[in-house]
């Protein structure tokens, strides 16, 4: 074992990572623009978390061995501690060195952001024009040392103490960057003079700040397994049992989402209703990719169809043809030119490799976009203009439209019941046994009688009728639309949003929104950090790469998935053949 | 018994199904349109209406010039998809880093007076700056986001490739600004038409020239390493079969990177020659050319470097005249608007007619059943 | 008249003739056994069969009607269903879905059944899965109870043969296309499978088609042996016959390394 050996190698290039990451960071201008947001206040803001939020991640990784099977337990050892500090040394002085030469030359011709005040705020100094530069890069590597050594000294405590010590450090982030939630929940319960108490100009106070993070250590200090006691109350052998229960949990949660636009004021229901949009678009982009295995990159497309269809139906200044009908009446011809572009888009891929669908399914998107954009079409769909004046959904007594998050949050969340219910109903068939075989092996469900053409189809169709229904339901909310409006970013953010969160399941879809479109906002719309949204493509991104690298299932995978894409069972397996291979097989 | 003919015949009509007659019903309405587009077009020229025949050469001349930057794209799509058969959906952004750099030593050069003072070498400065960089560029993509992948299902390392993709964009977009930036102009005799070989009638821009020349040059080059070299050779190797490749003893992960590495250069110098033509570099220059470039790819063949470059300057020629040639025959007005969605249809039609591309495509045994 | 007809059929890849003018038939109720060296196509023969690859030349009749070129879906549908010599499971799909997937054919609620939850579907579902225990039983208690729920992957080599049968018996064929199923088997498992192969025809009234090289089955189970070589036709008949055969021994048993594995 390496115990009680510094290993050079490793820790240079640890430090070097994230000396590079937080030049990156510096560099594109996330630590001056996060500066003036405060974490806890008035010391740490968001900035210079943003800049060292690699470091103690660096310095503990260093020391970080993966126990193996059959491997003895991890050494501890205060090498780990040496290791992380010198992890932050290096990091420290990388910084450093972007911080000399962006102060000594003018780099801004190249790189916009490598301005005097990025200078002045790495150096912690109050003067721009003339900034401490020795004393800032003395603070900066000691920072970085001493979160890189506790990032190492987090092998010294218990399992049990490293979570409780994560969980505090996650519950002020949280409860800081949440600040929007927590205090318009606090007005509504007619509780806002607390948020006083609690936050200063949308940052943590220091007493609060303590608070929140014992809360998180006790939290944190608790057994897995009476924590995750909702996973365990579901995971009941029986399957009728495991139905009921679920449905009971599923009910609970639906009770609550109900109540939840009214607790969280217009703006967090808009962020929600958006959220669920992608939701129901996730569901149905996941029947196509994670279902049927079909990567559709042009999903956007049905999405912009469904759109247009309602908006020419309901809108007055609808360009051609403008029969101004209600807008459930135009539920029926939507779901049919659905399943129009579906059948239309759908056959001529059909029959196309994995990859080449992508990139046809991606055409096609742009030919919808660019179609409903040009000149030439605008007569029938507006062009850029778009078409304006779409009413929103009458309900007899009054008319929901974007003006009224809260409704559409529920019209939003009925559509997604019926996405979730069509995507489980679909799974567990006939149909969806077809599509689960083909993604599988799909010359052998050939060859076992699926008519893998038809099945393919009826995944792109099912999908496209999905996404136009979202697409309906958007032109309501927004009340006008504009071909910029689906661009090809919406097609790469749902399909994020399923790979994130669990291909093939419809749980992992929602957190995947959750995650993705709530917190940090759609490609155009705002989330729940709003501090994050001008970087969050970035982010996306990252995330992206990120996933695929180390959990390629996502959040919350699905069982199939995930033993498709981890081949430590298929090791398991050929292990278990070469068993049967020579072993006799015992007589059962 | 049914005669051998009879069966033939059998054996077709009964794999025509529902799908066939979609797609046949396709192939038919886009004949019918491209011809009777042709005709209208063919009419109002012959009417002295439209563009005038130095306006059609020029549409032509500016299609190579864009499609010679296509082809070099394409090249690298054509070999990574060869090697390690996935679409490399970073590649655009690759490609951008080479224009975004041609345009940082432009201005450099431009500041200092070599531009204007000594263009060519110059010219040449910058050419090779943006390779390198389009080469490290590629060269770390591979190193940091494929090579764990290198036994992961196929759509994984897709995947991955959107993600590296919308990073490198929007680390441009942060790091060097969201504006448009503008390549400082050429000196005056590069912007002048020449008359080539002095026929008098072809009269074209040196620009376009020169862009369409350092791309056959490139091509040719790129052509005599892969099947003259020692690395060339393992390159192919490697595309026919990895296993086998690594147990004749060729370095299956440094061929790798070797192909990464020269399909970034390709697209280095398309990104320094997109520079000079456009005259204008921004974080998302390399979004559309890419797919552009890929769709090239595809109609050339994919995996076959030769089919890169013809399906580069097919689609570059398609795109930049078809519009008019087709669109405006029917009357469609605002044509050049549509020449994207002429791109991709030129892509779906590839895909019907001719799903293994122009000059056919190179299939190594493994996943491709 | 012949189950099966197939006359003169050819099928080649690029330069290699993999089928170079077979002709076979099979009787109702007949068990024949199809064996060669390796490379004589025998695999090729079933690919062509079972419309994995359309033939280039030649007929197949089935039932009396050119099956030749349709697509493998509608071959199923017709009733010739097969296993793969390198089974090919679908490894992460349960056992019992396994079989009930391959009653796609015999089916027929889409989706508009399976989101309303009609009765129709209900009722179709149930006896999907009905089917699916039944045709598992055949096997005994190897691929019943706990196992259903469990991922094909998990299971012995010798299961897993047994679930491919099992899933081939699913689609409800006339005619069962077996490629190889003792591979890999050690001898009493060989020995229980060639029961089991005679258990197919006498109580489930299955045509057998069967490709093997352990000579053992091939005498114990066949009612007429066909040898391929090159992709033609040796010579064929009688297990006794053809084992005797000069040519036959010249390509095939006159290399017994091959014969058992």
């Amino acid at each position: 074992m390496i115990k009680g050996e510094l290993n050079v190698k490793k820790v240079l290039r640890a430090g070097l990572i994230a000396g590079v990451v937080m030049v990156f960071v510096s560099a594109i201008g996330m630590v001056e623009d996060f500066d003036s947001r405060k974490v806890i206040d008035p010391f740490l803001s968001l900035g210079f978390l943003a800049l060292f939020w690699y470091v103690p991640r660096a310095g503990y990784k260093v020391g970080h061995e993966e126990v193996l099977e059959g491997m003895e337990e991890h050494p501890v050892s205060s090498q780990q501690v040496v290791a992380g500090l010198s992890v932050g040394v290096v990091g420290g002085v990388v910084i450093s060195i972007l911080v000399v030469i962006a102060h000594v030359m003018d780099l801004r011709d190249v790189f916009i952001r490598l301005s005097p005040k990025l200078v002045a705020t790495l150096t912690f100094s109050d003067s721009v024009a003339e900034p401490n530069i020795i004393l800032g890069i003395v603070w900066l590597i000691v920072i970085s040392a001493v979160l890189g050594a506790i990032g190492g000294a987090l092998h010294l405590v218990s399992d049990r103490l490293r979570r409780q010590i994560l969980f505090a450090v996650g519950a002020i982030f949280v409860v800081a960057m949440l600040e929007d939630v927590i205090s318009q929940i606090l007005r509504t319960l007619g509780l806002g003079s607390a948020n006083r108490l609690i936050y200063r100009a949308a940052a943590l106070r220091i007493v609060p700040a303590i608070l929140v993070a014992a809360a998180g250590f006790f939290l944190g200090g608790r057994d897995r397994a009476e924590r995750s006691r909702i996973a365990r109350y579901l995971a009941d052998p029986d399957p009728a049992e495991r139905r009921r229960k679920s449905l009971i949990v599923a009910a609970i949660t639906l009770a609550v989402v109900l109540i939840a636009p009214w607790l969280l004021g217009s703006l967090l229901s808009e962020i929600l209703a958006t959220t669920a949009i992608f939701l129901l678009m996730g569901l149905g982009l996941n029947i196509v990719v994670g279902f049927a295995g079909l990567l559709d990159l042009g999903y956007v497309a049905f999405f912009a169809v469904g759109a247009y269809t309602s908006a020419i139906l309901t809108s007055p200044l609808s360009p051609f043809f403008a029969p101004e009908w209600p807008w459930w009446y135009t539920l029926p011809p939507v779901i049919l030119v659905g399943i129009l572009a579906g059948i239309f888009v759908g056959t001529p891929v059909i029959r196309l490799r994995g990859d080449y669908l992508a990139i046809v399914t991606l055409g096609f998107g742009e030919i919808v976009r660019i179609t409903f954009l040009s000149d030439a079409a605008s007569p029938w769909f507006g062009g850029a203009g778009g078409i304006r004046n779409i009413p929103g959904i009458p309900l007899g007594f009054d008319t929901v439209s974007g003006s009224d998050p809260e409704y559409i949050l529920y019209f939003a969340l009925a559509l997604v019941l019926l996405a979730a219910w069509v995507s489980y109903a679909l799974l567990n068939s006939r149909v969806g046994r077809a599509w689960t075989a083909m993604r599988e092996d799909e010359s052998v469900a050939e060859v076992m009688g699926i008519d893998t053409v038809k099945a393919k189809l009826s995944a792109f169709v099912v999908g496209a009728v999905l996404a136009s229904l979202g697409g309906a339901l958007f032109s309501a909310k927004l009340g006008s639309i504009f071909p910029t409006s689906f661009e090809l970013l919406i097609s790469i953010v749902i399909l994020v949003v399923v790979i994130v969160g669990g291909m093939g399941n419809i749980l992992g879809v929602a957190a995947g929104a959750l995650v993705l479109i709530g917190v940090l906002g759609g490609p155009r719309q705002p989330g729940l950090l709003q501090e994050f949204g001008e970087f969050k493509l970035l982010i996306y991104g990252v995330i992206l790469v990120y996933m695929m690298l180390q959990r390629p299932e996502g959040l919350i995978p699905n069982v199939r998935r995930s033993r498709e894409l981890h081949h430590d069972e298929m090791n398991q397996d050929a292990w278990l053949k070469a068993q049967a291979d020579t072993a006799e097989e015992p007589a059962t | 018994m049914v005669s051998a003919a009879e069966t033939i015949e059998r054996v077709r009509r009964s794999r025509f199904n529902w799908v066939d007659m979609f797609l046949n019903a396709l192939r038919v309405g886009a004949v019918v349109f491209i011809a009777v587009g042709l005709i209208g077009t063919i009419i109002k020229f012959a009417g002295g209406e439209g563009p005038s025949a130095a306006a059609w050469r020029d549409l032509v001349v500016s299609g190579l010039a864009q499609g010679a930057a296509y082809g070099l794209i394409a090249l690298g799509y054509s070999m990574v998809y060869g090697v390690l058969g996935f679409i490399n959906f970073a590649h655009g952004e690759v490609f951008m880093s080479g224009a975004m750099t041609s345009f940082f030593m432009a201005s450099y050069f431009f500041d200092t007076g070599l531009w204007i003072s000594n263009f060519v070498v110059a010219l040449i400065l910058v050419i090779l700056s943006a390779t390198v960089t389009a080469t490290i560029v590629a060269v770390l993509i591979e190193r940091i986001a494929y090579r764990p992948l290198r036994n992961a299902p196929r759509l994984i390392p897709l995947i991955t490739s959107i993600g590296v993709s919308f990073f490198l964009q929007y680390s441009a977009a942060f790091l060097f600004g969201v504006a448009n930036k503008s390549v400082p102009q050429p000196p005056a005799w590069l912007l002048a038409k020449i008359d080539l070989f002095g026929l008098g009638w072809l009269k074209l821009e040196a620009t376009k020239v020169l862009v369409i020349a350092i791309a056959i040059v490139s091509m040719i080059a790129l052509y005599l390493f892969v099947e003259k070299t020692r690395t060339g050779r393992s390159m192919r190797a490697v595309a026919e079969d990895k296993e086998i490749a690594a147990l004749m003893g060729i370095n299956v992960d440094r061929t790798i990177v070797t192909t990464f590495a020269v399909g970034g250069a390709m697209a280095g110098i398309a990104g320094s020659l997109w520079a000079l033509l456009f005259r204008g570099v921004s974080f998302d220059t390399g979004f559309l050319p890419g797919i552009k470039a890929f769709t090239a790819a595809v109609l050339g063949g994919i995996g076959n470097l030769a089919g890169a470059m013809l399906g580069g300057v097919l689609l570059g020629l398609f795109e930049g005249v078809g519009p008019l040639l087709i669109l405006d025959g029917w009357g469609i007005p605002g044509v050049s608007q549509l020449k994207d969605v002429v791109a991709f249809f030129a892509l779906v039609l590839v895909l019907v007619f001719r799903p293994t591309g122009l000059l056919g495509e190179r299939l190594s045994e493994d996943e491709r059943a | 008249m012949a189950l099966l007809e197939i006359s003169g059929l050819k099928k080649g890849f690029g330069g290699i003739q993999a089928l170079g003018g077979v002709d076979f038939h099979i009787d109702e109720g007949e068990v024949v056994s199809v064996i060669g060296p390796n490379g004589a196509g025998k695999t090729s023969f079933f690919n062509v069969i079972t419309g994995m690859f359309a033939p280039d030349e030649g007929t197949i009749l089935f039932e009396g009607e050119s099956i030749g070129g349709l697509e493998p879906s509608v071959i199923t549908q017709r009733g010739i269903a097969r296993t793969f010599q390198n089974v090919r499971l679908f490894p992460n799909m349960s056992i019992l879905e396994n079989v009930m997937v391959s009653q796609h054919c015999r089916t027929k609620q889409g989706i508009y059944g399976a989101i309303f939850r009609t009765k129709a579907f209900k009722e179709e579902e149930q006896l999907i899965e009905e089917r699916a225990k039944d045709t598992l039983s055949f096997f005994g208690d190897r691929l019943v109870g706990y196992r259903y729920d469990q991922a094909a992957f998990v299971l012995s080599y010798a299961n897993r043969r047994r679930l491919e049968i099992a899933r081939a018996m699913a689609t409800q064929p006339k005619l069962l296309l077996l490629d190889e199923p003792t591979a890999g088997m050690n001898p009493r498992e060989t020995v229980e499978l060639t029961g089991l192969i005679g258990k197919l025809r006498s109580e489930k009234g299955f045509t057998i088609v069967i490709i093997e090289h352990d000579m053992k089955v091939v005498r114990d189970v066949s009612d007429r042996v066909v040898v391929l070589d090159h992709g033609v036709k040796l010579t064929e008949g009688h297990y006794d016959d053809v084992s005797t055969n000069e040519q036959v021994i010249e390509a095939y048993l006159g290399r017994p390394a091959e014969t058992e594995s």
